[in-house]
């Protein structure tokens, strides 16, 4: 199988700081990849490149074998940690989103049976990811796991390539989490998604993933700290797809040495 | 308890705030009252019933000279060049404060003349309306768009601006062009602040009028006022303040009711 997504020594600098270094990957269609590490190791610009917001300073990324442009598409969804709902739009409203921009160019909104067909399909997508009773509430009037939701919904309408998640349930409690991974996990096997997905959070990363990639710097000089960048330290193969996860309480991932790698 | 804790309740609250005002009116009375013990023709503190009377010739006497009812005659035109200013500076400044909050480009090419512009006092560019639109309506206009447009899309481009980074690049993965997220994700979120900016610059909007009126025209209510100020005529300018400020108010009571009214997302509608 061909890499759906694949990186090839790709660097990310700002002047003289290096925050990546010689990335090189692949990602296969199908797969959950969760990146971990510590903060300011790159995660989100990994996935800042990958979304198209930033440009490599090197080196090249290909989505299905063509070079990536550097600005964001409708063959990326992404799913942040916050403000990736519109605040002014109801739930259905936001779902319909995408496919009103697609279906009218000039006005970004539909009408008559057009709207009508968009509506369905949002409402079934709102239903897939549990608002099916929230279609008509404003951001504002949702608790911060119906936001996620909702913005879940948003992304998946528009059947993207890759769905890119930054940390997002970082901002949610333990037991909304657990409900969201339960969600996450149903709706990357029923829609065949390939996810990449940035987290502070170790257990999730493996909970999750069907590969957990650990970004941290490979070489650092005391003197000059910003002038080595982060890189793939760890890339562990956990699962194929369509084998379940064992249980939460089996990985115990805690001892991962990420940090040690310095030592 | 600590004042910052000291909280009233709703009816307390009015009570608090009439008290001033009241008093303000008792101390008022007094002292022209006092005034006309000494001097019964006393015209720089008019009594209540001096200004009725002096209100009600303007209100319900047609002017013999024009025929026309000056009161009525310089509402209807102070409102109007008000309003068409407001108009055509909100316009301006919605769609000015979108495109400029929006595009990058757009922002870093004329931004920084907005801001030049901006920082010129409007009074001092009267002269210069004058003699380039003449003393009609127009200067008058101009006057008021001039002097709170530059502010108002200063205004809206911040906050355009300022829209979380995330929901422009969400729009973008959901296949949004730069048109549609300007009139689907920036414009309906820009449409509370612009009702602010608007309330914002009423108070100016005022003062610009009311500066134009004074110095060339043959109605409205600036003009009233700095008429009869010749004759001392307190009994009239007193009654006009009071009825602009009425306006003012009204007007921005209208203005926060249809925001809340029809955005009811930015005012934290909840559960």
């Amino acid at each position: 199988m061909t890499a759906l997504l694949s990186l090839k020594n790709v660097w990310v600098e700002f002047g003289d700081k290096v925050v990546l270094e010689k990335i090189n990957l692949d990602v296969a269609a199908g797969s959950f990849v969760s990146i971990v590490g510590p903060s300011g190791a790159g995660k989100s610009s990994l996935l800042r490149l990958v979304l198209g917001q930033e440009a490599p300073t090197r080196g090249t990324i290909m989505l299905d074998d063509l070079a990536l442009t550097p600005e964001c598409g409708p063959d990326r969804g992404v799913v942040f940690q916050r403000y990736s709902v519109f605040p002014h739009l109801t739930a259905l409203q936001n779902t319909m989103f995408g496919l009103e921009c697609a279906g009218s160019p000039l006005l970004a909104r539909l009408f008559g049976a057009a709207r009508r067909a968009a509506q369905e399909e949002a409402s079934a997508m709102l239903e897939a990811v549990g608002l099916a009773d929230a279609q008509d509430l404003y951001p504002a009037q949702m608790s911060g796991g119906m936001q996620q939701r909702l913005a879940i919904a948003q992304a998946l309408l528009k059947r993207p390539r890759i769905l890119l998640l930054d940390e997002p349930f970082g901002a949610l409690d333990p037991g909304i989490r657990a409900d969201m991974h339960v969600l996450i996990r149903r709706l990357w096997r029923e829609h065949a998604l390939t996810v990449i997905m940035v987290t502070h959070d170790i257990r999730e990363a493996f909970s999750l993933g069907t590969r957990v990639l650990a970004l941290d710097k490979r070489r650092h000089d005391p003197h000059a700290p910003h002038r080595y960048g982060a890189t793939v330290v760890y890339d562990l193969p956990l699962r194929p797809r369509d084998e379940d996860a064992p249980a939460p309480a089996e990985e115990e991932p805690a001892d991962v040495p990420i940090r040690e790698i310095h030592a | 308890m600590r004042w910052v804790n000291r909280h009233m309740r709703r009816n307390d609250r009015m009570i608090a705030g009439a008290i001033p005002i009241l008093a303000l009116l008792v101390l008022y009375l007094v002292m022209a009252a006092q005034r006309h013990a000494l001097n019964p023709s006393d015209k720089i503190l008019p009594l209540p019933d001096a200004m009725a009377r002096g209100l009600s010739a303007l209100l319900f006497q047609a002017d013999p000279l024009s025929g026309h009812f000056l009161f009525w005659t310089d509402t209807l035109a102070s409102l109007e060049r008000l309003g068409l200013g407001l108009g055509i500076a909100t316009l301006t400044a919605l769609v000015a404060g979108l495109v400029l909050g929006v595009l990058p480009p757009v922002r870093a090419t004329l931004g920084p003349l907005v801001t030049a512009i901006a920082v010129i006092p409007p009074i001092a560019l009267l002269p210069v309306l004058f003699i380039a639109l003449g003393l009609g309506e127009t200067a008058k206009i101009a006057l008021i768009v001039v002097g709170i447009t530059p502010p108002m899309i200063r205004d809206l481009t911040d906050h355009v601006a300022s829209l979380p980074r995330e929901q422009i690049i969400k729009a973008q993965t959901l296949g949004a062009s730069s048109w549609q997220i300007m009139i689907r994700i920036a414009l309906p979120q820009a449409m509370p602040r612009l009702i602010q900016a608007v309330r914002l610059a009423l108070g100016p909007a005022w003062v610009f009028l009311i500066s134009a009126e004074a110095i060339a025209s043959d109605s409205g209510l600036g003009y009233r006022i700095f008429l009869v100020r010749r004759y001392l005529s307190m009994d009239v300018i007193i009654p006009y303040v009071a009825w602009i400020a009425l306006l003012a108010i009204a007007m921005d009571f209208a203005l926060s009711l249809a925001g809340r009214r029809a955005f009811p997302w930015a005012y934290g509608a909840s559960h």
